[in-house]
């Protein structure tokens, strides 16, 4: 996943149109399997198809087994965004069996799903996204004191000094000149769509190689109250490790220093570093990238980190809402019980629903039936015209929805939320941008690091409380009443909502006789990378792309650029492709 | 691999599905087909993870889309297994630098692991392990038990019949594990552990309370009378050590207190 390239490029010319297809798939610097095809017209991008290539059947898995044991299964869903499967499943048995869970245990889970956020993000935008933005080649040509100086002008982060920047010059040069590039062959170095200087060039490098040493610090939170990262441990009923401030063998002081400190740290490379070089590149890219990518008007947020029980979403951190049309002076309730409000298609997807191939289904009825039509692999193409893609599409009251971080920005501002609404207008004034900006690739860039930055403050608010629970002399993290099976009705249906990094995720549950009956999840980048509907809307992925200019079809990087601004997680599924072309030519830049 | 040939490791993560070979393409081939290429010219295979050792939880049942590990399609080659939902990190670069280091390949036990992070179950390494002796256990997440961090056996560990570094390595730069924070062990480094019985269902009879030998160390006879002196002992001791627990003046801190609710 952090190789930089490996893409097959195919490019088909249709003589009559002077069109030209083109299919990128691997999508390299995502998590999982991603296929994008895309068709251009006059330097312009007039078409595109998202495709996922991969499918395992856990719901299918999930039949028949004790819903205790269900967070461990699905939490293998992701290793990037480990825990927040887990998490979303607790939540939807204990919603099913209505256990509601002890303070300190809701707080823990919150530091937990913090600490994924700060560090996913900022892995992302470092080491996913940042070369989409950032020449590395062009980073050799700078310099170092001059980097300096606009270091220093931006932050008062310690690691800044001409000897610093100098150092890490020629450490790349040195990587460059072996001729084992690595992690940074196959860029795309020298594209016209990049625009930094090759001093910010050279500071975001410094820091891409920083971020890959901090990230896997702040994980350590999982490791002491789940046991292991990735894929910490969770509990029905709360979580399973026990604090005892007096006892050697238990989580006491120290571990919770530890905990604070990890957090304190992050705090100060996300003030110090993330949002400075982020606010610094977007200034050179707002011109035209704060007005290419939007895509979907309508954003769905469920909203997540709650501060008084799981039930309240008023009280939560994130405001959970509907945004449709881009219309922010409106924020519409979202319930996901109500059959209408999410419905999953198979219309283009290799699955088959007992009732038909135009059908929605709530997940509560939710079918997993694999049936692929595909072709036979190894193959050029797949054929759009009929199904294309591992991923079910769903809607919500039949529209479309964006998910991820910049829905939440966008719901958490237009709900009218004070620290929402500072961070988000510092950014536009430092900037000088208007709103309509947050609407683009650029935007949702930002929104994900103006997030981060939300984030690391309401951790440590999470923290200082957990300590106050435990100095007032409430310890408890599990409630035990209904942990045994002979305690449950016989039938029960459930929901868990969850805001993870990359969007609004929620898994649904129907159980029976102890067991789990039926099990689905219906995941954020579902939302995002599915192919089209029964009325053919596209999906966020493929809308975002319509109109993007392409400088050179063999080098697409302002594709990439888009699809990353969205931070795909495919193991949850995807593909894109191109209908019949006269002539295929292969490209191969491995 | 041109450059190459003979000379390369292919390390792989993910299982193989083998139902269809479309379930998992990428740049329009099949996993199984970029397998069967890559591995042609290898030196060795290194499967990363229980996904590539072993399966894991897409080949759990009913194994949707026939998911297989490395070792089950391909054949002609060594193959290094090295296993764990997902392996402990220090475990993997362990393994790379013993390769890089030792210039050879790792012993390996039965299962083709290495023997270097495989050689012991966490049973036998774990911190908790004399409370197991003792008779010292959770009966409940959260209990008094587990404040005092008793060992987990009751609520499912599968510690005894797990191999792997948890309880010596540890997670994370050696931060903890999943005994010691609370959890017990599921056993995610063994084979087909998704289908080895619920997680918080106790192993039925493991041999114990200190015995815990192979045959040519103890005769069986004296093996079983020595584990029931042992068992009656860690017996008496247990129901000792809970009344002391039930029966406990509260320490006037507050955190002792059980009522509050």
């Amino acid at each position: 996943m952090n190789r930089l390239r490996v893409q097959l490029v195919i490019t088909t010319k249709n003589l009559k149109t002077m069109a030209q297809r083109i299919v990128i798939d691997p999508i390299t610097r995502i998590e999982g399997h991603l296929r994008v095809e895309i068709e251009v017209n006059g330097g312009k991008i007039t078409d595109a198809y998202s495709a996922g290539t991969m499918v395992r059947g856990i719901e299918t898995i999930l039949k028949g087994r004790d819903p205790r044991d269900a967070w461990a299964f699905v939490g293998r869903v992701c290793g990037v965004c480990t825990s927040t499967h887990s998490l979303t499943s607790v939540r939807t048995v204990e919603n099913a069996l209505g256990i509601s869970i002890p303070p300190n245990a809701e707080l823990i889970r919150n530091l937990m799903a913090t600490a994924l956020y700060i560090q996913d993000h900022v892995v992302h935008f470092y080491v996913l996204h940042a070369l989409d933005w950032v020449d590395v080649v062009s980073a050799l040509k700078a310099n170092p004191s001059e980097a300096s100086k606009i270091a220093q002008s931006i932050s008062s982060w310690p690691k800044s000094s001409t000897g610093y920047f100098t150092d890490v010059q020629n450490r790349v040069k040195k990587f460059v000149e072996s001729g084992q590039l690595g992690i940074f062959a196959n860029g795309y170095w020298g594209h016209p769509a990049y625009k930094l200087p090759p001093e910010v060039n050279l500071i975001a490098v410094a820091h891409y190689l920083e971020a890959l040493d901090w990230q896997k610090e702040l994980v350590k939170v999982h490791t002491v109250f789940g046991g292991k990262n990735p894929h910490p441990n969770f509990l029905v009923g709360g979580i399973p490790c026990s604090l005892n401030i007096d006892e050697a063998n238990a989580i006491n002081a120290e571990r919770l220093a530890f905990v604070g400190t990890l957090f304190e740290n992050a705090k100060t490379f996300v003030d110090q570093v993330y949002i400075p070089d982020l606010l610094a590149i977007a200034s050179f890219y707002k011109s035209d990238w704060g007005a290419i990518g939007g895509g979907l008007k309508n954003y769905l947020s469920f909203g997540d980190f709650p501060t008084n029980g799981y039930s309240n979403p008023a009280g939560f951190k994130m405001p959970r809402g509907v945004i449709l049309d881009r219309d922010i002076s409106k924020v519409l309730e979202v319930k996901l019980d109500e059959p209408e409000q999410i419905q999953e298609y198979v219309n283009n997807s290799w699955y088959e629903y007992s009732k038909g191939d135009q059908a929605g289904l709530h997940p509560w009825e939710g079918e997993t039936k694999l049936n692929y039509t595909g072709p036979t692999p190894p193959y050029d193409y797949l054929d759009v015209s009929k199904k294309y893609s591992w991923v079910k599409t769903p809607r919500w009251k039949g529209h479309p929805m964006e998910v991820g971080p910049l829905s939440r920005m966008l719901v958490g501002y237009a709900s009218g939320r004070p620290d929402y609404k500072e961070v988000i207008e510092y950014a536009l004034k430092t900037l000088d941008v208007p709103v309509a900006a947050l609407f683009s690739t650029l935007g949702r860039t930002a929104a994900r690091g103006l997030e981060t930055k939300l984030t690391t403050v309401w951790a440590l608010e999470f923290y200082h409380q957990l300590l106050d629970n435990i100095k007032n002399g409430d310890t408890r993290t599990m409630n035990n009443e209904k942990w045994l099976p002979e305690s449950w009705p016989k039938e029960c249906k459930g929901i868990g909502m969850t805001e993870a990094p990359r969007g609004a995720l929620s898994h649904f549950i129907v159980i029976e006789d102890q067991k789990i009956k039926n099990y689905q999840l219906v995941v954020p980048t579902t939302w995002n990378a599915s192919p089209r509907d029964p009325q053919g809307q596209r999906s966020a992925f493929e809308e975002s792309l319509i109109g993007t200019p392409v400088a050179d079809a063999k080098l697409p990087l302002e594709v990439i650029r888009t699809i990353h601004s969205f931070d795909p997680c495919l193991a949850c599924a995807v593909h894109v492709y191109d209908e019949n072309g006269t002539h295929i030519h292969n490209l191969k830049t491995y | 691999m041109k450059k190459y040939p003979g000379e390369y490791l292919v390390m792989v993560e993910g299982s193989i599905p083998t139902g269809n070979e479309a379930y998992c393409c990428i740049g329009g081939k099949s996993a199984l087909q970029i397998l069967t290429d890559a591995v042609k010219n290898a030196k060795a295979v290194v499967a990363w993870g229980n996904c590539a050792s072993a399966g894991c939880v897409q080949a759990a049942s009913p194994n949707p889309t026939d998911a297989k590990p490395v070792h089950k399609v391909i054949s002609g080659k060594p193959v290094i297994n090295v296993q764990g939902c997902p392996p402990i990190a220090a475990v993997m670069a362990g393994v790379v630098v013993h390769i890089l280091t030792f210039d050879r390949i790792p012993q390996l036990d039965g299962m083709n692991r290495p023997k270097a992070f495989y050689s012991r179950r966490v049973h036998d390494t774990c911190y908790r392990r004399p409370n197991f002796d003792a008779g010292l256990f959770v009966d409940s997440f959260d209990d008094e038990g587990a404040k005092r961090g008793y060992c987990l056996y009751k609520m499912g560990c599968k510690g005894p019949v797990t191999y792997n570094s948890c309880g010596i390595i540890k997670w994370n730069d050696g931060v903890s594990y999943p005994i010691q924070s609370g959890h017990p062990c599921i056993g995610c480094s063994e084979d087909g552990f998704w289908d080895n019985g619920p997680f918080y269902q106790h192993l039925p009879g493991v041999a114990g309370f200190g015995i815990e030998t192979t045959a040519d160390k103890i005769g069986l006879g004296l093996g079983i009378a020595t584990a029931a002196g042992i068992a009656t002992h860690a017996i008496v001791t247990n129901i000792r050590k809970h009344k002391e627990i039930v029966n406990e003046p509260a320490e006037g801190s507050v955190s002792d207190n059980h009522e509050k609710s």
